[in-house]
């Protein structure tokens, strides 16, 4: 017998075919993991880190365009120090991003709040909030260069032509703070869309029954939005504030289209400065430097949003679990 | 300045609808040209050009340059193509080429470009003295551009030149009480303020307007005899001419429309043509755009030109912003290039190139003084020697990326107007400036 079931034993174990090696090294995890990366890891070296690496190393030479540069290590910045210009930059960088975000939230909010009614023609609405954002900002900003503009602009002619209320035309962009407040309220228009929109999408993941439960309590408007509707929006508003902070702070086109930075320089944001050194002004370190230079706000304002507006004690009053 | 002459409006004005090409044929014949025997040049056999130039301003530009080149590749069999690229970019597109040693064989790119890459081109003394022979010579600027610093030897070939003079409204000046404006500071002041009394002011770009800002702070400044950098390159603006010319501004400031602070390069052009401003400065194209419209055609016809005024310096304190052609050492070709730039400035092309863009590029030969663009309309006769004027860009240093540079960072327009808003006093303003020019001419 045992003979028997030793000579059918090889007759019966299952033969397995090995495959050939491309397929074992396929198998390889190590390898999968290395191929299926590197096409995200290229792109992400050549279109981001790059260009990055490049500006924050552009910052330390002395480069102009037309002559390759030399390691100056922080002279550009020891110059920047010393720079007015650069400081009124900062300055106004951090003013138009502080002022523009709180009224693009302010109104965006109040909008999204109005939306989340039932009004009739809700959907077309809500189409048209959003054509703000969606107009190329270039367009818009030259819209807004007319309407600013000292000699043409529609809401001197209707204060002054129309209405009679007023004897000379407003003075939008010729003055430094004039200048300043147009810009912002141009930013604003153009992102309130955005924020609207955004935190409209949040209003309608809260759940109607945590409204109804609280209408059966006997709350009254303002408790179901200050301790409902706030702090469920809280995360998706940490996030979009994130983004607004980012694109009002790095925002070009609007300023460079209105006033190039004028009048004498008092509405340059760090970006347009930088442009405005870099590439007009020939200065290509300069300009990296400015860049550079908004790096650490950008950090800052990202970790100000994620840590403390997304922590839970802010959310809801309890400890940091 | 802004792009408003359109090639219908150029061959309206030149010929009536026929090819401006064809009736600049004609006119090319006015221009006396000397025989200056064979170029001493001649293009290799097979070869081929790359030729990059800034885009138009007025469309004839383009589209007569195009013609040209056109006959060019058929005359002399040469592969010959021409990119055209924004104002902004060229200057980097040509640093490019001269760092990396290929690209386009001809750059026509802005006045100092030859002088920033001046061991990246060839000499073309020969081309220069060739077609300075022919047309009776070059103007200042052609040679201040052309020729390598303290040297005779070219290494640019200036096409054009494009100034800002005055431009203003006939009735108004009559209505001031003025027959011609003033030609010193105390007339021209009193004149802006005459103009500002019967409600028709003056205005002037002091936003940062890179072509009629620069064009209007440089004035006030070279008027009173003051001046940028010394010969040797060294900043002094901070002298009291400038102190001088700003507390100037101050008083002619007040004169000026409101709104001169935000004002960019197109601004004075639309003020201008709604009659809200009745006197400024600008290139010739604006004039054209208004003869043109048939709404504004009353406007071109109470339209005048005339000089700046010359305050202390007893000529036009204006530069001209010049076309500067040169040729990379990298090209293999180059007497084919030499041979195109010939061809270009030979009346047969040039003088319908001229005369096409109706007077917006003022020319470098001075032969060329004599084509029938300038006599096609006398109000525009003060274009003519836009390239004569003694005053560049920079002046009186040398000619170097630094000068660029300061007027593409309004150094000079912020320093005036932060005086003319009450910003800074004119001693700050001057400090100022010095400071930033100081960071540019280290």
């Amino acid at each position: 017998m045992a003979t028997t079931t030793q000579t059918a034993a090889p007759h019966w174990a299952h033969v397995r075919v090995q495959p050939n090696w491309l397929v074992r090294l396929f198998d390889w995890k190590p390898l999968l993991i290395v191929v299926c990366l590197l096409p995200a890891v290229g792109l992400l070296m050549v279109f981001l880190t790059y260009p990055l690496g490049l500006g924050i190393w552009l910052a330390f030479t002395d480069t102009t365009i037309g002559k390759s540069g030399q390691w100056v290590g922080l002279e550009n910045f020891e110059y920047l120090m010393g720079d007015p210009q650069f400081w009124q930059a900062v300055f106004y960088s951090v003013f138009y991003t502080t002022v523009a975000t709180v009224g693009k939230f302010g109104l965006g909010l109040w909008l999204a709040l109005l939306l989340n009614n039932h009004v009739p023609f809700k959907t077309i609405l809500r189409a048209i909030i959003l054509l703000p954002w969606i107009t190329p900002t270039v367009l818009s900003a030259i819209a807004f260069w007319w309407i600013y503009d000292p000699q043409f602009s529609i809401i001197s002619y209707v204060f002054v032509d129309a209405l009679g209320v007023r004897d000379t035309y407003f003075d939008f962009l010729g003055s430094a703070w004039p200048a300043r407040w147009s810009l912002i309220a141009a930013n604003i228009w153009r992102g309130i869309p955005f924020v609207a929109i955004s935190l409209l999408a949040g209003l309608q993941t809260i759940s109607p029954s945590l409204y109804e439960a609280a209408l059966l309590d006997g709350s009254t408007a303002w408790q179901r939005f200050r301790y409902i509707t706030f702090p469920l929006l809280l995360p998706i508003l940490a996030i979009v504030m994130t983004f607004s902070i980012i694109f009002t702070f790095t925002d070009f086109q609007l300023v460079y289209a209105i006033t190039r930075g004028g009048p004498v320089n008092s509405t340059h944001l760090m970006a347009t400065l930088a442009f405005q050194r870099g590439i007009p002004g020939g200065a290509l370190a300069e300009g990296a430097a400015i860049a550079v230079a908004m790096i650490p706000f950008l950090v800052f304002a990202t970790l100000f949003s994620y840590f403390a507006l997304a922590r839970r004690k802010w959310q809801q009053g309890e400890g940091n679990d | 300045m802004a792009n408003i002459i359109t090639r219908r409006d150029a061959l309206r004005l030149t010929a009536g609808g026929a090819a401006a090409l064809a009736l600049a044929g004609e006119a090319g014949a006015q221009v006396p040209r000397t025989d200056a025997g064979a170029p001493p040049f001649n293009p290799e056999k097979g070869a081929s050009l790359r030729i990059l130039r800034p885009a138009r301003f007025v469309e004839p530009d383009e589209t007569i340059f195009r013609a040209n080149v056109a006959k060019f590749q058929e005359t002399t069999g040469i592969q010959t193509r021409v990119d055209f690229v924004g104002w902004e970019d060229i200057r980097q597109q040509s640093a490019v080429a001269a760092n990396t040693g290929t690209g386009p064989d001809i750059v026509l790119g802005w006045a100092e470009d030859p002088h920033v890459y001046v061991d990246k081109v060839i000499e073309v003394t020969d081309v220069a003295e060739y077609l300075g022979r022919r047309y009776g010579g070059w103007t200042f600027l052609g040679e201040k551009y052309g020729k390598k610093a303290g040297t005779n030897n070219w290494i640019g070939i200036p096409f054009g030149g494009s100034t800002g003079p005055l431009v203003y409204r006939k009735s108004a000046l009559k209505e001031a009480g003025f027959e011609t404006i003033p030609n010193d500071h105390a007339g021209f002041l009193k004149c802006c303020q005459e103009f500002k009394r019967i409600n028709k002011p003056a205005g002037f770009a002091l936003g940062n307007a890179v072509g009629d800002g620069n064009g209007f702070a440089n004035w006030l400044i070279w008027s009173h005899g003051g001046y940028l950098v010394d010969e040797a390159g060294k900043v002094a603006i901070n002298s009291k001419e400038t102190i001088q010319a700003l507390t100037y501004l101050k008083d002619l400031y007040a004169t000026f429309v409101p709104g001169t602070l935000a004002w960019l390069d197109p601004s004075n052009n639309r003020a201008y043509a709604a009659s809200e401003c009745w006197l400024t400065a600008n290139g010739v194209s604006m004039y054209f755009a208004l003869k043109n419209d048939p709404g504004t055609r009353a406007v071109a016809e109470d339209t005048e030109h005339q000089f700046l005024p010359f305050g202390v310096v007893g000529k036009p304190p204006q530069a001209s912003l010049i076309i500067n052609a040169m040729v990379f050492r990298h090209t293999k070709f180059p007497g084919a290039a030499k041979s195109f730039i010939r061809f270009m400035l030979e009346s047969e092309q040039y003088d319908p190139w001229l005369t096409g863009c109706l007077g917006y590029w003022s020319h470098t030969l001075r032969a060329y003084s004599k084509s029938a663009v300038w006599s096609s309309d006398p109000k525009i006769a003060v274009y003519r020697n836009g390239t004569e004027n003694e005053f560049w860009s920079g002046y009186k240093g040398p000619i170097t990326h630094a000068a660029g540079t300061v007027a593409a960072e309004y150094v000079m327009v912020q320093m005036c107007a932060s005086v003319a808003s009450g910003q800074a006093t004119p001693e700050e303003a001057a400090r100022e400036a010095e400071r930033r020019a100081r960071r540019h001419y280290r």
